[in-house]
């Protein structure tokens, strides 16, 4: 209990070097570029026109309203997860010359790589709406309710991001690996595609194991079908986030006091 | 004997010296088919012990590769010792290097914030401390250029003058002097002499034995990872540069 009381004394104590690090990171990201944060918003808008002409005829069977709003849902949550951990996964090995030489909490450095990937999901929350006007979509009042999706994600994110950068600072090519898993797990989220296309057994696998199909299909409920999400969907996607951080969090602080000897 | 403010029981630091780095699954699974995970132990630090009480001034002298960084490591929490325990009473601030935290990219402002915050300090304190911090460091024309373009000097100067704001309980320094034009050393010896006669304590490596002499008045000679010699400083350092002598000799 006492360790505890003072982690969250590090944490308050902390807390202004992580809006430092966070606002780091956003102002490299686009510093030097005449449109700035306007990317956040443009870059997804783009993919989603080009996806949208490649796959619109092909999946006009399939039961989807709105395909562009449809698209453009599943993408900014998945980009979310797939930005976020990505960076995340370095945070500690890039941070070396820091840990290194001074004394700082060492998930500070993870934490804050998914703090900034929220901030960019939020900013591109902006070509959704874009694209939600001019599709004439319907503005429901339950699209008031997505931040209870991003506060789901964002904590499934955090575990994963926590369990990554640990490991990777033992063994390099995780990275690499990631990587590859990634892809496949584009893939197996129905974003451009309906669920309904998908094997039968497949399908059951992406619907109760794939945290993101979670996600995305409680956010769909929000922007394209107008209701409230599922609530076997909140609970699987609650349940994922929790479990998936105590992972992160029990790999991170049993491995941390090592990784000095690593990086 | 509530006045010790560093103490440091049996330590003994450990690092894994095996001759090749295994860092990667590939690799991990093809020595662990093999039979050839390694384990070579090195102890940098073995069983030092010593009390440091407040208001003292303490070197460390030793030759290169001795373990005197390791052990202000271990002292600064970055390290945790293998063996024993080492027990803090007050807030360090750690010189190990001058602007370890400094982001390239970032202009010298920003990096001020960003490095402050690092050692702990709050967003109000720097901008509280921030004319003082640009006076020491003597920077004013260049604060809003990315420190990637400063000399290793300009640096050294911006990271001591961020890290001296606060007058901490205990001040580490290592070797960090070395940089730095004749003013500027003489300037960060007066900052530090005047932190010592605010009651801070002071560890402090330097390979200037002059330097030692003055600024200290107890130091720790260790070779090897275990210490030698320690006590009042003249003797340590006559000590430690008799040895280096005869060792020239041979």
């Amino acid at each position: 209990m006492r360790l505890f009381i003072t982690r969250i004394k590090g944490f308050i104590k902390y807390t202004d070097l992580m809006n430092e690090l966070v606002s780091r990171d956003l102002k490299l990201k686009y510093r030097r570029s005449i449109l700035g944060y306007l990317w956040s918003i443009l870059n997804p808008l783009f993919i989603m026109i080009i996806m949208t002409i490649v796959f619109s005829r092909m999946f006009k069977r399939g039961n989807i309203p709105n395909y562009p709003v449809y698209l453009i849902s599943g993408q900014i949550l998945f980009n979310f997860m797939n930005l976020s951990t990505k960076s995340a996964i370095q945070s500690i090995n890039g941070s070396a010359s820091l840990l290194k030489k001074t004394y700082v909490p060492k998930y500070i450095f993870t934490v804050s790589k998914v703090e900034s990937g929220l901030i960019d999901c939020i900013f591109s929350f902006g070509a959704l709406l874009i694209v939600m006007i001019f599709t004439r979509n319907h503005f429901s009042p339950y699209l008031l309710l997505f931040p209870l999706i991003l506060i789901q994600e964002f904590i499934f994110i955090l575990g994963l991001s926590m369990l990554l950068a640990a490991s990777n600072v033992f063994f390099h090519d995780i990275y690499y690996i990631y990587n590859a898993i990634t892809t496949a797990w584009l893939y197996l989220t129905p974003i451009f595609y309906p669920i309904e296309y998908l094997p039968d057994m497949l399908r059951w696998f992406v619907v109760h194991l794939n945290p993101m199909y979670a996600y995305v299909t409680q956010l769909r409920c929000l922007t394209l079908y107008n209701c409230f999400p599922d609530i076997s969907m909140i609970i699987y996607g609650c349940a994922d986030a929790v479990i998936m951080l105590m992972i992160g969090i029990w790999f991170f602080l049993k491995t941390q006091d090592k990784f000095i000897l690593y990086i | 004997m509530n006045d010790i403010v560093i103490d440091v029981n049996n330590v003994t630091i450990r690092f894994n010296l095996a001759s090749e780095k295994v860092d990667n699954l590939k690799e991990y699974f093809v020595k662990l088919v093999k039979r050839e995970l390694l384990f070579q132990e090195f102890l940098a630090v073995k069983d030092a012990s010593f009390q440091i009480r407040k208001g003292e001034s303490w070197a460390l002298v030793g030759s290169n590769g001795s373990g005197k960084s390791t052990l202000l490591k271990a002292i600064c929490g970055i390290l945790k010792p293998y063996r024993g325990t080492i027990s803090v009473n007050g807030a360090i601030s750690p010189l190990l290097e001058l602007g370890a935290g400094f982001d390239m990219n970032l202009t010298a402002k920003e990096n001020i914030y960003l490095n402050g915050t690092v050692l702990g300090h709050s967003k109000k304190y720097i901008q509280k401390h921030f004319d003082e911090i640009v006076e020491f460091s003597e920077l004013q024309n260049f604060l809003n250029s990315p420190v990637k373009n400063f000399s290793s000097g300009m640096r050294a100067r911006l990271g001591f003058a961020i890290a001296t704001t606060v007058q901490p309980d205990i001040l580490i320094v290592d070797e960090i002097l070395a940089v730095g034009d004749y003013a500027f050393q003489q300037k960060c010896l007066k900052r530090m002499n005047e932190m010592m006669n605010g009651g801070t304590t002071l560890l402090f490596v330097s390979h200037s034995i002059n330097q030692v002499r003055t600024l200290c008045k107890h130091a720790i000679w260790i070779d090897q990872g275990t210490i030698q010699k320690k006590g009042e400083v003249n003797e340590v350092c006559d000590a430690y540069m008799d040895m280096m002598e005869k060792k020239q000799k041979k």
